[in-house]
């Protein structure tokens, strides 16, 4: 038996059909075709797969699709406006928070539910914010001197440069 | 027209452009872009999520697989019956042994890519399935039967190199270099070093299996495309050397095979043995669709390769006043079910395992013994770091009995310029003084001024 | 009762694969507006190698580094790449870049020498242009020269590869002297140790490099920090196979395979040490990436010793084994 599952994903609407138990993480990536957040254990763990719901970050993996129709759902893909990187977004590129980015976009939508609920917070509040985000890589001191850079608004949004390569 | 001439694969140097200035080449003024932090080439796609992994790849039709893995350590494979899988709603191919044209993979080409007359370790791939999507396949992968012979299985890698213990493979449980139980090494004459010291010091040590744990578990995306060419979006760290695997594997010559890859979701060595190319490849041939095979993370901790364990014996003698005169080393490397890379690996670390210090004896006898583990691989530091751990805490415990700083003994025995690795390699640009001066400094630490004042450069007196 | 010790580790890693022997190739294609393609076989999984090769290959020719493409993507199109791996593609692919730039410019000094009327080494190719040397008013930028190039028939694809000599081992004294370079780091750890839960707490690192010559500082800061974290995990909390016989119990998940997340990250310092001399690698560059999981190890097994008196011989050093150590030398739980 199959719902019909409604959500606002990145302030646009969006619709699927999906079974009762479908994750919110494979109702992204297989139904409505948005990849950015990942299936790194597919258990809980991991958080490569945090996306916000109605601004709070969840791992989608262990979320009941069903359980948050209706939502609004920030991934990834909804940070960049106007062609223009969100200040995480540009912080992690040029700090070099990134080794091969597998993690990167769990990390980023955990660093945005972190600020957007406290704005300036400590080094101890970032690691706590940011210890349900596994990084092998191991690249947890750049990502945090990038939160702690956007948390002093160290960083402008420049004009559009999304392009990549650069 | 000017004659193409590009340098040829030829052992001979290039030339290099040689910098204005000799001295401190770390000078950054010297390069434009050499020496700059300069943020990441795919940075951007990175983090704004539009670089593809491979399991980002979706194509239409694209089918979804899953394997049948055995549920013991040993045994003989009499049969797979694959009748009933294949019945089941969905499914397009199912694949066992006899589906596969060719033959084995991996560095020695010992490795079935589906097992065939035996299974020799727990979790290796007997079958595969590939489905309209994951209910099916795993539904079809039920129906799988096996009619296997359980064999008595080793673990311990010691206890396989006592004769009347279970083979792992019919030659024998120990790799043979050079017709010999172990890769030798032999740098004059530890006997007589041992017995010139003053004290001798013993170790064993273990290291653990590491699995790289890479965020992005093993997937490929497979397909014959235009020109009748397989076409793999691949995860491997070496695509040349597993296009030539594949090529064995599949009977198909290297130009109707194309591996596409290049961005990884993290690797740690982990992505230099083929694990999910093949399989995929051989079922995107057979249903003549796209074919997915994604690792779930239990796969990849479990069955993926890993830092194979080592055990080391150490037997140090050292003089009174901190010189090492004797090394020996005695390695042990589990390279699990299958060879794999575990005869490189040993060689690679009875290069290394002495340290960076300069020893007039030295023997080293490196051992690669075979288990029903699963098979190890390469993980970061591949044959070079477990060793030298083990041989630190040694020189740490020599200081220890000899009542010397952990410093000195260190830099007493570090390499200068023109010193000797153990397999007779004489060194030049050495920096292990520098390191420890340097480290000493940024810790805080006062280093008294003896051991401040020597430098990789001085001759030995 | 909580105990701190510190320790020290100093270590050496060689760059290339083990007996040599492997190579790597590379390509630079001069396009219609100036721009550049560059071709590697080489993989970048994460520890940057597109981004060098891309430095490495700008620097070469004298053209700003934005106007590169890298593509390594391909075994119909791409270059051979003998594998990521053994810390050799700044090495390898970096010396096989270097070569394909020197040919390129090589073939525009060449075609140039018509358009001037001067010799091929009356040419310089850098800054973006090719100009008579000691006169920079006549040049032709790469813009131009890319269009004429490849519009009036030539094909401007610069090629180059790298291999070093391949060798064996000696079977009776394991000679074996191919080491294209060799890093060396070294590391000051300071550790707590829980008497009571056997928990081993890193508290401070201090790292120090020596690499050659560092090819980008970010990627170094990255690759420290990110190894750091690999060798922590090594040293205390990862085992594929623990201490219970059955095969049951292997971990499978993160649940049960700990690897360290941002709680377990230390208070870290480095620092990169310079020679006054260089080898042979790219602008002298060493391979470097590998070995920075290794330096904490014997460092934070040192400290515990230092800690508590206890050697512990089986790694990782888990609480349990903290613990039945601290039994055996008589140190009371406390």
């Amino acid at each position: 038996m199959k719902y019909v599952l409604s959500f606002t994903v990145n302030g646009q609407p969006m619709e699927t059909l999906a079974e009762p138990t479908t994750s919110l993480l494979d109702v992204l990536r297989d139904k409505l075709e948005v990849t950015s957040p990942k299936r790194g254990c597919e258990s809980g763990d991991c958080g490569a797969c945090t996306v916000l719901v109605n601004g709070k970050a969840v791992p989608s993996c262990l979320t009941v699709a069903l359980t948050v129709a209706g939502s609004e759902i920030t991934t990834v893909e909804g940070l960049v406006q106007d062609g223009q990187l969100h200040p995480l977004q540009r912080a992690f590129y040029e700090h070099g928070a990134t080794q091969c980015g597998f993690c990167t976009c769990g990390m980023l939508m955990a660093a945005k539910a972190l600020l957007d609920r406290n704005p300036s917070p400590t080094r101890d509040e970032i690691v706590l914010g940011m210890s349900g985000n596994l990084c092998r890589c191991g690249g947890y001191v750049q990502v945090m001197e990038a939160i702690e850079d956007v948390a002093g608004r160290k960083y402008e949004v420049k004009a559009a440069d999304t392009r990549g390569g650069k | 027209m000017p004659r193409n001439e590009g340098t040829t694969a030829r052992p001979a140097r290039h030339e290099i452009r040689k910098p204005e200035s000799a001295v401190n080449v770390q000078t950054e003024t010297a390069y434009k872009y050499i020496g700059k932090p300069t943020p990441r080439y795919d940075g951007i796609a990175q983090v704004t999520g539009t670089n593809a992994y491979v399991d980002d790849i979706r194509l239409p039709g694209m089918l979804t697989v899953k394997v049948l893995r055995a549920p013991v350590l040993k045994a003989n494979l009499l049969n797979v019956d694959v009748s009933g899988a294949a019945r089941v709603r969905g499914v397009a191919a199912v694949i066992s042994a006899k589906d596969v044209p060719g033959g084995y993979y991996g560095m020695y080409g010992d490795q079935p890519v589906l097992a065939d007359r035996e299974i020799r370790y727990k979790g290796q791939v007997i079958a595969a399935v590939a489905a309209v999507d994951q209910d099916a396949a795993l539904e079809a992968v039920e129906q799988i039967k096996l009619d296997l012979e359980e064999l008595p299985a080793v673990l311990d890698p010691e206890e396989a190199m006592k004769p009347d213990t279970p083979k792992v493979r019919p030659e024998g449980n120990i790799w043979s270099f050079d017709g010999g139980p172990f890769r030798k090494v032999r740098l004059g004459d530890v006997d007589r070093g041992f017995a010139e010291a003053d004290h001798i010091v013993e170790g064993t040590y273990t290291t653990p299996m590491q699995e790289q744990s890479p965020m992005e578990t093993s997937c490929s995306v497979a397909m014959v495309e235009s020109g009748d060419q397989l076409v793999i979006r691949s995860l491997s760290q070496s695509p040349y050397l597993h296009l030539r695997q594949l090529s064995n594997v599949l009977k198909l010559p290297m130009n109707k095979m194309r591996l596409v890859g290049g961005n990884t979701g993290g690797a740690f060595g982990g992505r230099f043995e083929i694990h999910t190319d093949h399989v995929a490849g051989l079922l995107a041939l057979k249903t003549r669709k796209p074919v997915k095979w994604r690792w779930t993370r239990e796969e990849e901790t479990l069955y993926s390769t890993h830092r194979g364990r080592w055990k080391f014996y150490f037997k140090d003698g050292v003089k009174k006043d901190g010189r090492i005169v004797a090394r020996y080393v005695r390695t042990l490397h589990d390279t699990g079910a299958y060879t794999g890379m575990g005869p490189y690996c040993v060689e690679k670390n009875a290069m290394m395992v002495a340290g960076p210090f300069n020893i007039p004896n030295i023997a080293i006898d490196g051992y690669c013994v075979f288990t029903n583990r699963t098979p190890s691989g390469a993980m970061r530091g591949f044959g070079v770091m477990a060793g030298q751990v083990c041989e630190e805490i040694q020189m740490h415990r020599m200081a220890e009995i000899l009542g010397m700083d952990p410093w000195e003994i260190r830099f007493v025995n570090a390499w200068r310029e023109g010193d000797m690795t153990a397999t007779g390699k004489v060194v030049d640009n050495v920096g292990a003084i520098e390191c420890m001066q340097a480290v000493a400094k940024l810790a805080g630490i006062d280093l008294p001024e003896r051991l401040k004042a020597m430098s990789s450069r001085e001759k030995r007196g | 009762m909580k105990k701190r010790g510190v320790g020290i580790a100093v270590y050496c890693h060689p760059t290339g694969a083990k007996g040599g022997g492997d190579p790597s190739q590379a390509m630079m294609r001069l396009k219609l507006d100036g721009t550049l393609d560059l071709l590697v076989g080489s993989v970048d999984l994460g520890q940057g190698s597109n981004t060098v090769l891309r430095q490495i290959a700008a620097e070469t020719l004298g053209v700003p580094l934005e106007n590169i493409t890298v593509t390594n993507h391909d075994t119909d199109t791409g270059p051979l790449c003998m594998g990521t791996g053994a810390s050799r593609v700044t090495f390898m692919d970096g010396n096989a870049v270097i070569a394909a730039a020197e040919d390129l410019k090589r073939q525009i000094r060449e075609w140039s020498t018509e358009r001037f009327e001067v010799a091929a080494d009356d040419l310089e190719v850098a800054d973006n242009k090719v100009s008579v040397k000691g006169n920079p008013q006549a040049f032709m930028s790469f813009a131009e020269v890319g269009n004429e190039m490849n519009w009036k028939g030539s094909f401007p694809v610069g090629k180059g590869s790298y291999c070093p000599p391949a060798q064996t081992f000696d079977q009776e004294t394991g000679r074996m002297t191919q080491i294209a370079a060799i890093a060396y780091a070294a590391c000051v750890a300071e550790v707590e140790v829980d008497t009571g839960t056997g928990v081993v707490e890193v508290k401070k690192l201090a790292q120090a490099y020596e690499i050659g010559t560092g090819i980008n500082p970010l990627l170094i800061k990255a690759q420290i920090d990110g190894g750091t974290m690999q060798g922590l995990g090594f040293t205390l909390a990862e085992d594929l196979g623990p201490n219970y016989p059955s095969l049951k119990f292997a971990p499978s998940n993160f649940l049960d395979y700990l690897i360290p997340n941002t709680a377990d990250v230390p208070e870290m310092t480095y620092t990169t040490v310079s020679l006054p001399s260089r080898g042979e690698g790219p602008f002298g560059a060493k391979g470097f990436a590998e070995m920075c999981s290794f330096p904490p190890i014997a460092a934070i097994i040192g400290a515990i010793h230092d800690a508590v008196g206890i050697w512990i011989y089986d790694y990782p050093a888990t609480p349990e084994r903290v613990l039945r150590a601290l039994e055996a030398a008589g140190t009371p739980a406390a």
